[in-house]
């Protein structure tokens, strides 16, 4: 199938290195301590984050770092066909632990010791790069809540059809079943939190697509910095200073 | 830069799925005019020197194809939303569009008017998706006219009647094609042009709208819905319609549903499907599965024709098994094994078009120079297609190439458009070219991006190779090579080195193609495509430009060359101990012919190191083929045929059966050998993405013949595997010298053919090669001439960590689809030799009529088939004259395989020698064909 067209335009009119369209609102949900919306292009995520609080379950605390705990889930709705989505299959739970971590890189854990920190991301409709629009909106709801952290983490895909990198797969391109690499990043530093393919790649053209879905999560980062700044100074103006 | 606007579709999956995605607009799709003043003019395509532009329509593109692909239309802008229709719904077309615009010469710009910010359009409620396109359409044309202003006139292409009225009405300047070429002043397009549907535009000539006139002939293709269901409640079977080559009234349809092949008798029933498509079945009662074909007997007006041909070499070309002969008193001796259908539908079309020459008429007078002529296709599988011509006195004497529109119901031939001329007919230019466009060969010179990937002539090994670690330094080895006489594409040498123990170390080198073809640059591209080098009678179609092929890769002699070597230490008793695989520089000694090579072995005078070197060859050849053959390898025989041509004319002076030495067969030995030691190692280090070539064991159906002509002689063969096979055709020895080799020559020819395939496609039983009896095997000695090797050696040199494996050894499908190329390729280029030996063998005997003596290979219920083994080809012998049926005088008693004359006094069985008389006739101008006589 042709991913690209000679015209150089992907199916959705993209070209290969441009990401879909982003959009981000933080405060969703009023209850929890933070929340965000993130939108990339069509897969829509919301984010809450509960914490730092008292450890519900007095076994697992720890005493010299916070615990971060994280649940995945999409919503019975977020796919086409509307199917019930069992709670803790083996993909969310995988993903779960994969936003876990990558959230643990960058949260300052030791201050905040023997408290736990939830996490709640759920799909509200999915197409392609699921994973990378969490972590996004994670990211932010944790910025929200006022978690101390060392930097941002943000996420990005790239993959690898007819022979050219391809930034920010949707689900047609996703389902193609080519190469799938996703990156975290810290962008201040570039540090890779997360990392992960599907399928092989050489070695010289995984190079290249790991440089370009690093390239998006700076795009991404710079967007979401400036998301931060607006609700900072709406903020500002709304308590006076 | 990025606008948003997501839209939705339904699609169907089994069940009604909402589908939405994305869809951006953007700012930044150029017209493609280079005199723009606005957009970015880097990739402009169209001409600034025409002041117009055009915009087709997806039915012209549809249609018209052929009309596109002439260089008088030029200056086109192809919409996206007419690229999308066109891939859709015919994926040919598109793949002939998308060269068009990818040509450089000419000017044909892509302009992606479903993603332009200003052209997009959004279905309207209720419009259906039809209306919609002709809308982008009409939109992108008034979008371009604005843009590009009253100095260039934007010309809408449209055989759509509505869309040409509204375009009128929204003040888009729009034309059908048959004005557009009329304006154009070319009388010599309009042949081109497809002759419109008569619902599109109104038809010129009334001549077939008069519905008393029209008779039906087919009866009507069933709607696909009403197919689609059939198909599902197994009332229509499904499968690729094959004719028959040898009696074009006969066809087969493979079904999965029924697990056997359906046939189907006579174009009635055949309910006008060409060859290769893919056509919905419904199987007759069984009572009439016989009935039928009597009906066929008796009912064509056309008798199938029969013409002299070279042997098959392999089941693939030899006729289908043969109708069970019809007794004299037109009673059925067979009772019909097999089930009978009929085409109820076209699923997908494999129209293409056709090289062949207008049928014989008178010419036709006045009529304002349109003439409606019948074209006969070369291939005879294909029906007579009718065509409009305005040149015919021109065309008549000519090949000529005919492209299909359209089969009517109620037409009993299909009706066509001309597309281009060859040349003369009988000329052999035209005819070998003939040969190439039949078989789908690219003999079009190399192109100047693949001339720039060869290294600088005069090339000579240089020092980085020396120096390079990974070449081990070959020169001071004896090497040398065999080939025949006047090979100028040496790819494979040998050396035989004698150890103090008594061993032997024994290397086959083989030219290091792949040093200079790298993988994904264009010469790479190229040989991929062409897949294999085609050897004509009088030229040769190279895979490889000249300079590699002749020079740089050759391994001539005195001279250093490049090689991929495989060094064996073999045991006097011809036992490997040990094998190794390296790039190597050798320098050859000595580049032998067969004959030469064969004379130094058998002059008991000649002692030099070379020809004791051939000697020790040999003897480990001979061991090393003896024990194959033990193993289960078949030898089987062709009947190859070799001409001698005059330098000068290039006309055939004399013809021959190839003789095989001695000398050959030790070659093809190592070769064999050194193939499968490749296999071997590549499979091991690659088990799912290796190149190797199996060959399949035949079927029983398929040795029926073979068993019912060898029991007639009261011959009885053991089939049950290749090994029995080989043994029985061992003890087939007759009173005459010749008897085996006739015996093996119709063995082969029950065999199915070698095909390559990728290791991960098939479990490892399948990989088996039945005609060697090697468990492993796969093509590694003959790089310059087959592009399998080129694979082959890629991968080798991988899994010795020599170099990096390509990109495209991760992407199975891809290798998948080379290995196909490669088979369909390699298929084609052995049926341009051979159709290229049928044309030099009647030019041959065109001059030369000839009495000869020839074998009977099989009985008709009018003559008999037989084989001349002298020239190599076989042909029908007719004992009475053809259209009379049989007229009662010949009997053929099918158990004995014997042919009688009524009154007992002439009797011939199968394989018996006959005296026959060799002519060629031309029983219609310029048709000249090879006619076999009892003498």
């Amino acid at each position: 199938m042709e991913f690209v067209s000679p015209e150089g335009l992907r199916l959705d009119g993209r070209r290969p290195m441009e990401m879909r369209q982003l959009r981000a609102k933080i405060g969703a949900v009023d209850k929890a301590h933070g929340s965000a919306y993130f939108e990339m292009g069509n897969t829509k995520v919301i984010a809450a984050v509960y914490g730092p609080r008292e450890v519900q379950n007095r076994s697992q605390q720890l005493n010299d770092q916070a615990l971060v705990r994280c649940e995945y889930t999409m919503a019975n709705f977020s796919t086409g066909d509307r199917r019930r989505k069992p709670k803790g299959d083996r993909r969310s739970t995988e993903i779960s632990l994969v936003i876990r971590q990558t959230m643990e890189a960058c949260i300052m854990t030791h201050l905040m010791p023997r408290s736990q920190i939830d996490i709640f991301v759920q799909v509200l409709q999915a197409d392609g790069g699921t994973r990378s629009a969490c972590i996004n909106a994670a990211t932010l709801a944790l910025a929200d809540a006022g978690i101390p952290m060392h930097d941002l983490v943000t996420s990005c895909s790239a993959g690898y059809l007819n022979s050219t990198p391809l930034l920010d797969l949707n689900y047609v391109e996703d389902s193609a079943g080519g190469p799938d690499v996703t990156v975290g990043i810290l962008p201040k530093s570039t540090k890779v939190t997360l990392l992960q393919m599907d399928s092989k790649l050489p070695m010289d053209i995984f190079e290249n697509v790991m440089q370009l879905a690093t390239e998006g999560c700076k795009a991404v980062a710079n967007y979401i910095r400036e998301v931060l700044l607006e609700k900072t100074k709406e903020r500002q103006k709304f308590h006076g200073v | 830069m990025l606008q948003n606007k997501s839209f939705v579709r339904k699609t169907r999956q089994g069940k009604v799925v909402k589908v939405v995605r994305e869809h951006y607009l953007r700012d930044d799709i150029y017209c493609g005019a280079p005199s723009c003043q606005v957009c970015d003019t880097k990739d402009a395509r169209l001409s600034s020197s025409i002041p117009s532009v055009l915009v087709l329509d997806t039915n012209v593109v549809l249609n018209q194809i052929d009309l596109l692909e002439n260089p008088a239309i030029n200056n086109v802008v192809v919409l996206s939303v007419v690229l999308d229709e066109a891939k859709n719904k015919n994926l040919s077309v598109y793949n002939r569009l998308r060269a068009l615009c990818s040509n450089s010469l000419r000017n044909f710009f892509v302009f992606s008017n479903e993603y332009h910010k200003d052209t997009y359009v959004k279905a309207m409620v209720g419009e259906s998706p039809n209306d919609r396109n002709d809308r982008a359409i009409r939109v992108a044309t008034q979008w371009y006219q604005n843009h590009l202003g009253s100095r260039v006139q934007v010309l809408l292409i449209t055989n759509d009647r509505e869309n040409k009225r509204k375009a009128t009405e929204e003040g888009i300047s729009a034309e059908t094609v048959e004005s557009f070429v009329k304006s154009l002043g070319q009388p010599e397009l309009l042949d081109l042009l497809v002759r419109p549907q008569s619902d599109d535009v109104h038809m010129v000539d009334s001549e077939d709208l008069r519905p008393s006139k029209r008779k039906v002939i087919y009866t009507e293709h069933k709607p696909m819905s009403e197919i689609t269901a059939g198909l599902h409640s197994r009332i229509y079977h499904q499968g690729k319609l094959r004719v028959n080559r040898y009696n074009p009234f006969e066809a087969y349809v493979g079904s999965e549903s029924i697990g056997d092949e359906i046939i189907i008798y006579g174009r009635p029933n055949m309910n006008r499907a060409f060859d290769g498509d893919i056509v919905a079945v419904e199987l007759l009662p069984q009572e009439q599965w016989q009935e039928e074909k009597s009906l066929l007997l008796a009912d064509e007006e056309d008798e199938p024709e029969d013409d002299v041909h070279l042997v098959p070499a392999s089941a693939d070309d030899a006729p289908r098994v043969a109708n069970p002969v019809e007794g004299s008193d037109g009673t059925m001796k067979s009772v019909a094994s097999r089930p009978a259908g009929r085409v109820v539908g076209v699923i997908k079309r494999n129209w293409h078009s056709y090289c062949g020459s207008l049928e014989p008429m008178p010419m036709p007078a006045g009529n304002a120079g349109i003439a409606h002529a019948l074209f006969v296709s070369k291939d005879n599988r294909i029906p007579k297609i009718r065509i409009q011509t305005r040149q015919l006195e021109n065309l008549m004497d000519k090949r000529i190439i005919v492209a299909v529109d359209s089969w009517d119901c109620s037409s009993r031939y299909p009706s066509g458009h001309y597309v281009r001329t060859i040349g003369q007919i009988g000329d052999r230019d035209t005819e070998s070219e003939v040969v190439l466009i039949e078989n789908d060969i690219d003999a079009r010179p190399f192109s100047s991006q693949v001339l720039a990937c060869l290294p600088p002539i005069p090339w000579s090994v240089s020092p980085e190779d020396l120096s390079n670690p990974i070449r081990q330094d070959l020169r001071h080895i004896r090497v040398f090579s065999v080939d025949p006489p006047g090979c100028r594409d040496i790819d494979d040498a040998l050396h035989c080195t004698a150890f103090p123990n008594g061993n032997f170390e024994v290397g086959v080198h083989i030219a290091d193609v792949t040093n200079f073809v790298h993988s994904g640059t264009p010469l790479d591209e190229e040989a991929t495509q062409r897949g294999t080098s085609v050897y004509l009678v009088e030229r040769r179609i190279d895979m490889l430009p000249k300079p590699l092929t002749e020079d740089i890769c050759s391994l001539r002699a005195d001279v250093e060359r490049l090689a991929f070597s495989v060094i064996w230490e073999m045991t006097p008793e011809a036992e490997i101990i040990s094998t190794r695989f390296t790039k190597s520089i050798i320098k050859s000694c000595a580049a032998l012919s067969y004959v030469e090579a064969q004379a130094r072995m058998d002059d008991r005078r000649m002692v030099d190191p070379l020809t004791a070197d051939l000697r020790n060859m040999n003897s480990l050849a001979k061991i090393m083929r003896q024990r194959r053959i033990e193993r289960g390898a078949l030898t089987l025989a062709s009947a190859e045929v070799k001409f001698q041509i005059d330098t000068e004319t290039h006309d055939p002076l004399d013809i021959g059966m190839y003789q095989i030495r001695e000398a050959n067969q030790m070659v093809e030995e190592f070769m064999l050998a050194a193939n499968i030691s490749v296999a071997e190692k590549i499979l091991k280090h690659f088990p799912v993405c290796s190149l190797l070539r199996r060959h399949p064991s035949p079927t029983k159906e398929m040795l029926e013949p073979l068993l019912r002509t060898a029991g007639a002689v009261g011959l009885s063969l053991d089939v049950s595997s290749s090994k029995a096979l080989a043994d029985s055709l061992d003890h087939a020895v007759g009173d005459d010298p010749y008897f085996n080799k006739l015996i093996r020559i119709l063995a082969t020819r029950c065999m199915s053919q070698a095909v390559y395939f990728c290791s991960g496609d098939l479990s490892p039983p399948e990989f088996f090669h039945y005609g060697l009896a090697a468990l492993l095997y796969t093509h590694f000695t003959s790089p310059i001439r087959r592009y399998a090797d080129v694979v082959v050696h890629r991968l080798l040199a991988a899994s010795l960590g020599i170099y990096k494996l390509p990109n495209i050894f991760q992407d199975r499908p891809q290798l998948t689809s080379i290995a196909d190329n490669l088979n369909y390729r390699h298929r084609n280029a052995q049926m341009a030799s051979r159709a290229s030996v049928e044309l030099h063998t009647i030019i041959y005997f065109r001059t030369r009529p000839t009495d000869t003596q020839a074998r009977i290979v099989k009985l008709r219920s009018n003559g008999f088939i037989v084989f001349v083994p002298k020239y190599g080809i076989e042909g029908p012998v007719y004992l009475t004259a053809r259209g009379e049926k049989g007229g009662g005088e010949w009997s053929v008693d099918e158990q004995q395989q014997k042919i009688k004359k009524m009154d007992g006094s002439v009797c011939y069985s199968v394989l018996d020698t006959v005296n026959i008389h060799m002519e060629v006739v031309e029983p219609q101008p310029n048709r000249p064909k090879l006619q076999l006589t009892l003498v």
